[in-house]
């Protein structure tokens, strides 16, 4: 294992990177409020620093260095211009509390963002500052909670994801204070609507659907769906994780929803950092627009500002610190501005022909798609159950195996109803050379598993670690190094 | 077709392998009636090169002065090694390490930042962040509740002197789970708790230094509310560690949950976002920790490791019985303010508390100095304090911005007589010659 920053440090050794004149503070912080030993904080060089984390960068898998076909994550290519953008010191300087006087740079930016959001979904109103999709989520169950509590409908506290929803609906459910209710998938990967029917009702709250669904098909009876929770009282919820698959081709807001979440990102290419940040800005239709959270962006007559909670009597409050991930709002805002709506479309285009074919050359080599009739939509789902009964090869292991033919693994076991699946996801900006590649590597893993699976069940083989241990990692739980 | 490298040939070849004529036929499970004709109404695309001038000139619109604001966010000195490392695509454009043999880097670091900030805030565990300081604090709430689970009431004591957005915050997210937020009394600025008041209470939140910059009486508050059988939260910044009693050490045995926001700690002000949020616990507790935590492991051949470990906890597990909803966290956030600890160390870190601490009183003191400007409250302070002036601050504020300071936050509506207040903050990045810019911006008037 390569040593942690805590084994290089040394008493007394320091980086020369902030250095300020030291002062005695003791007349100001009381003795009873003093802390009374340092942090173990490291004490190194500032070019150990600078070599130790360029080395940990170095171990990770990232788009930039590694073809990364994770499904529903959208991994595409940040444009560095978008990053350079929103790193620029007049951003980065701006304390959130500044006045609207001498902010009219930021604000204008999130004006039009919010604007080019409203257009590319189809709503009357965005408000963007849900920091990632699970919190636009939270925002949308919260929003369609106060709608109904507005119209003292208070036995609607039902909210119904289908059985292959994300683990965030349901969970955002229950944070909401909704029960979640499942409804069944059919053999084509579309909600099942006599299930529907059953499961609808006097409490139904609303429903929360991804289209393209996480199945990776696009849901083709929303209209039918629509109309039979709508009926019923309910609502609409549109998880907006699969966007990048229809933009230009079809709008949430056209299929009757009534409420959205965008993942920034995902569809508009802002850095995933290792985990985050995101960004979840969420539309609403006139229903609801009046329950989006605090604060929002307006245009005046005397130029932007926020709109803030005395002037949306009805909004469900606000949801951060400030203003959320304006950082990465900035970004979003460049690459639509260098997309613009032709770009869209070009996205959801070439998105949607780089996965069917994809998906066309895996079945051509004896691989199994989840929903063998139906056309992908800018990802599929493969089911390698026939492959792990016949060499007993698991998805689990071909995707380690991945790493070392240099491919991050595509997303596993997820939608969960898929056996030993693999859900994939190539994104528009990979080149037809790199997803042969992928395929033919694929071809060669499934060769190496028939010929010597142990081999393949014990990778990664040229990775900087072996497969781990997460048993152990939970039984003998180590989660600091002192 | 910026980003999109298809030639015209790999697209007919494409369209050869897959039978069809068009990119067209690829959208035909799409029923008509809902299908758009393109996006008319978002403009054209442009090049990197005009992005990059009009967006210099919005950048540019915002540079207001010297910045005296703090109130959550602030103003430090970031090294240049911070985020040109930060910045490297390996960390910039990697996903939520799942694959761990392709993620050690994101893994490690994350493991060693649980370290560093177990360590600040003597606690046993950090999680890998949420996703700010508001939301950290409605997330520890819930956790709270769920630890405190003999407690058959639903009541949080919050301080009348918590950041204002944290509580409106903490409201908007945790009365849904019929979760009551009540305010303990204010006494000069300070936190005051009776026995009649914590009764029942499941958890006391203490913030220190609280939103008015003033430094609490930490013990007794924890002591108190750990006698009336309740938890405690404290909300703390970070970099205040360096010199003030970390919340591991309160009281008797110390607060029970630690949150806040990494803002201070190598994250640009940034209008406010992203930062991120921070959680630790004690080890009784870390099964109720929501967000991703790394742990350390081995692989076959004894080699160590790192994975994202106690998942059962986690929505992609548990899904409606999950600790919390969160997937998405801060993770390029985390990765900055774990270079910025390394690259300070404890020498760094108290070097800056210190500045903090003696700019403000150093500024504080200077601008007392005119007669109509006092000191609102007598306790102890950090780096942050109230003055009151003898005039509406909106009209102050109007006069420092055209001398290109930034004076402070205004406090209407937020304490008694709140529109001729300010809360000002001068970081280790204002200068003396800063200070009596400020001095002489407002002995002008």
């Amino acid at each position: 294992m390569a040593d942690t920053i805590f084994d290089k440090s040394r008493p007394t050794r320091r980086a020369a990177a902030q250095r300020v004149e030291s002062r005695a503070t003791e007349k100001f912080v009381p003795e009873q409020f003093q802390r009374l030993s340092p942090p173990m904080l490291p004490e190194v060089s500032e070019l150990q620093a600078v070599r130790h984390f360029t080395n940990l960068a170095r171990r990770n898998f990232s788009i930039d260095t590694h073809f990364y076909p994770l499904g529903s994550c959208t991994m595409k290519y940040n444009p560095r211009g978008a990053h350079r953008a929103a790193m620029q010191d007049g951003f980065l300087n701006r304390h959130p509390l500044t006045p609207t006087s001498h902010s009219q740079g930021v604000l204008s930016c999130l004006y039009e963002l919010q604007e080019i959001l409203q257009n590319v979904t189809g709503t009357a109103q965005v408000c963007l500052t849900p920091m990632a999709g699970a919190q636009g989520e939270l925002t949308g169950a919260l929003m369609i909670k106060a709608y109904h509590a507005d119209n003292n409908d208070h036995e609607r506290l039902e909210i119904i994801v289908p059985t292959a929803a994300h683990g965030t609906n349901p969970a955002t459910a229950s944070m909401a204070g909704l029960i979640a209710k499942e409804v069944e998938v059919n053999a084509d990967g579309d909600v099942d609507l006599e299930s529907l029917k059953r499961v609808v009702g006097p409490k139904t709250a609303g429903v929360m659907l991804t289209n393209p669904s996480t199945c990776a098909v696009f849901e083709r009876r929303i209209q039918a769906i629509s109309d039979i929770v709508h009926d019923a009282g309910g609502l609409l919820y549109y998880d907006g994780a699969n966007l990048n698959a229809i933009l230009g081709r079809a709008r949430p807001g056209d299929m009757q929803f009534d409420v959205l979440h965008l993942n920034l990102h995902k569809t508009f290419a802002t850095p995933h950092g290792g985990g985050g940040p995101g960004a979840g800005p969420v539309g609403a239709n006139e229903l609801l627009a009046p329950y989006l959270p605090t604060p929002m962006v307006i245009k005046s007559e005397s130029g932007y500002r926020w709109l803030d909670q005395a002037e949306r009597p009805k909004s469900i409050g606000r949801l951060s610190s400030f203003m959320g991930n304006v950082g990465i709002l900035l970004r979003a805002y460049a690459y639509s501005l260098m997309l613009g709506g032709n770009g869209m479309c070009d996205v959801s285009d070439y998105a949607t022909l780089n996965a069917n074919y994809l998906m066309r050359r895996l079945s051509d080599a004896g691989f199994h798609p989840a929903y063998p009739v139906r056309r992908a939509t800018h990802e599929f789902a493969i089911s390698l159950r026939q492959e792990a009964k016949e060499t007993g090869v698991t998805a689990m292991d071909f995707a380690k195996r991945l790493l070392d033919y240099g491919f991050h693994a595509p997303t596993t076991y997820f939608p969960l109803l898929i056996p030993e699946c693999f859900l994939i996801e190539p994104t528009e900006t990979e080149t037809k050379e790199e997803l042969d590649a992928f395929a033919d590597a694929m071809i060669a893993i499934l060769k190496e598993a028939q010929q010597d699976p142990e081999f393949v069940k014990q990778a990664p083989h040229e990775q900087s670690v072996g497969r781990l241990d997460e048993v152990q990692a939970v039984r003998q739980l180590d989660v600091t190094a002192h | 077709m910026p980003f999109i490298p298809h030639t015209h040939a790999d697209k007919e070849s494409m369209l050869d392998t897959l039978g069809i004529a068009s990119i067209d036929d690829l959208f035909d499970e799409i029923p008509k009636e809902i299908q758009c004709e393109g996006l008319p109404d978002v403009p054209d695309g442009i090049s990197e090169m005009a992005m990059l001038s009009h967006m210099a000139k919005r950048a540019r619109d915002d540079s207001a002065g010297i910045c005296f604001l703090g109130a959550g966010c602030y103003d430090h000195y970031i090294p240049s090694a911070v985020w040109d490392i930060a910045s490297r695509g390996e960390f910039l454009t990697a996903y939520t390490p799942y694959q761990a043999e392709a993620s050690q880097g994101t893994l490690q670091l994350v493991y060693e930042f649980q370290t560093m900030l177990a360590s600040l805030t003597s606690m046993d565990v950090a999680n890998a962040s949420v996703y700010d300081g508001a939301s950290a604090l409605a997330e520890a709430i819930l956790m709270a509740v769920r630890v405190n689970r003999k407690s058959k009431s639903r009541r949080v004591l919050v301080p009348a002197s918590l950041h204002p957005f944290y509580l409106a915050t903490v409201r908007s997210i945790v009365t849904h789970q019929d979760i009551n937020v009540e305010l303990m009394a204010l006494e000069d600025g300070l936190s005051a708790i009776s026995d009649s008041v914590l009764n029942d209470a499941i958890a006391v939140v203490v913030q220190q230094p609280n939103f008015f910059g003033l430094l609490e009486d930490v013990d007794a508050l924890t002591t108190r509310a750990h006698d009336a059988g309740a938890l405690v939260i404290g909300v703390v910044n970070p970099m205040t560690l360096a010199l003030l009693k970390p919340p591991g050490d309160w009281g008797d045995t110390g607060a029970d949950i630690v949150c806040g926001d990494g803002q201070p700690l190598g994250i640009p002000m940034a209008s406010g976002g992203p930062s991120f949020g921070f959680l630790c616990t004690r080890m009784a507790h870390v099964r109720q920790l929501p967000g991703r935590i790394a742990g350390r492991t081995q692989d076959k051949t004894g080699n160590w490791g790192f994975v994202l470990t106690l998942q059962a906890r986690e929505q992609h597990i548990r899904r409606a019985k999950a600790t919390s909803n969160i997937c998405t966290n801060q993770g390029l956030l985390v990765t900055a303010a774990t270079i910025y600890m390394t690259l300070l160390g404890p020498q760094g870190l108290n070097e800056v508390a210190s500045a903090c601490v003696r700019n403000t009183h150093r500024l504080a003191e200077r601008l007392t100095e005119l007669p109509n400007v006092s000191m609102r409250f007598d306790a102890p302070y950090f780096h942050e304090c109230v003055l009151d002036f003898e005039e509406s601050t909106d009209a102050i504020q109007h006069r420092l911005l055209n001398s290109g300071i930034l004076g402070g936050y205004p406090l209407t509506g937020l304490i008694e007589k709140g529109d001729q207040a300010m809360l000002i903050c001068a970081t280790e990045t204002r200068t003396d010659r800063d200070i009596e810019s400020y001095y002489r911006a407002l002995s002008d008037g």
